[in-house]
């Protein structure tokens, strides 16, 4: 870095921006892709079931399947309602 | 026993046929035997990069249907010895290459060659499947972008699990980072991930790192792998690449900028 930019402002690098936002995606994914093959048309058939009665945006739900152990998964769903007081 | 390796990356344009062409070159420069097969059906561009384009006569489709054999229509590279191309066909049609028919090619090089290079295609279509399906060893070739880093990501997990050995349960697909058109002046100011921001990301070995350079469109437009180029970057950063595939531990070269004087350090530029 040159002098004159030790002045100029210090705005965020877009390199680490670009790694941030790569690390959620990449990790989203990858989380998507351990699972099995129902997992997108099941998260899209609980979205619309409830929005048979909240309005709410496709990116506020979450569906993962976990591998606790041989016997027993955890299927975690995720459901963020919008905020009511308006 | 050849050795099989896929060059792969997902994203189109950040440089497998190059790679490709230069790894190839590399290994047959090091005396190892070594064949490179277009498996970009349809748009076959490794002859040109190699500059034998106006020597195709018979291509790997008709090879796989009985038409011509592999004697006829590999062609032996006038520079440098011990190396080889299979040109990909200018069919249109995709579903050309049958996996029995490519295995049957694959296993017929394996006897006379040491390694087998595959040129991917891009994408995750049919053509990508059968150039990673037979892989030992696996190069992901990515630029330091978004958009590259996450496709590279995709193609690992195909490596993973539609790849042979994923389906036999036998040892997974050797996997290696290329980083390539990385500037490391872009990277000092921020405005470029790191070879450490990609490697943590993507999370497997690095091979290779090679600089963006004047010398890869130069090696291009006549013909020429950029490895047959030993005095630019590029070239030596290929070939330190081609070292360390064949198991030789060699220092990375081209990662940071050259030292500017204390008037340039002052005013930039």
């Amino acid at each position: 870095m040159s002098l004159l930019d030790y002045f100029r402002s210090t705005k965020k690098k877009t390199a680490s921006t670009a790694k941030e936002r790569l690390q959620i995606i990449v990790a989203h994914e990858r989380n998507r892709r351990s699972g099995p093959d129902y997992l997108p048309q099941l998260e899209r058939d609980i979205l619309e079931v409830i929005r048979k009665y909240v309005d709410i945006p496709a990116d506020q739900i979450s569906v993962s399947l976990e591998q606790r152990s041989d016997e027993l998964s955890v299927l975690e769903l995720n459901v963020s309602f919008p905020d009511e007081k308006r | 026993m050849a050795k099989i390796i896929v060059v792969t990356s997902g994203k189109g344009g950040v440089g497998k046929t190059t790679s490709s062409a230069a790894i190839g070159t590399g290994l047959a420069l090091s005396g190892h035997k070594t064949v490179i097969v277009d498996f970009d059906i349809g748009l076959r561009n490794l002859d040109l990069i190699m500059g034998c384009e106006r020597r195709v006569v018979y291509d790997f489709v008709n090879v796989i249907n009985g038409e011509a054999n592999l004697k006829q229509t590999l062609i032996k590279d006038k520079r440098v010895e011990n190396l080889f191309i299979l040109p990909a066909s200018q069919t249109r049609d995709k579903d050309a290459l049958t996996k029995e028919g490519v295995e049957k090619v694959l296993n017929e090089l394996a006897k006379d060659f040491e390694f087998i290079i595959c040129d991917s295609p891009a994408g995750i279509e049919a053509g990508a499947m059968m150039a990673l399906y037979f892989a030992d060893e696996a190069v992901v070739v990515t630029n330091p972008e978004v958009s590259s880093v996450r496709d590279s990501d995709r193609i690992l997990g195909m490596l993973s699990s539609k790849s042979r050995r994923a389906e036999r349960n036998e040892d997974a697909i050797k996997e290696h980072l290329l980083l390539t058109r990385y500037n490391p002046e872009r990277v000092a100011k921020g405005e470029m991930l790191s070879v450490e921001d990609v490697q943590e990301i993507l999370a497997i070995p690095l091979i290779g790192v090679i600089p963006e350079s004047q010398a890869v469109l130069n090696a291009s437009n006549s013909g020429q792998p950029v490895t047959l180029d030993q005095e630019s970057d590029a070239g030596q950063a290929y070939l330190d690449t081609v070292s360390r595939l064949l198991g030789n531990n060699v220092d990375f070269r081209f990662l940071t900028v050259e030292k500017k004087g204390l008037l340039k350090r002052i005013f930039g530029g």
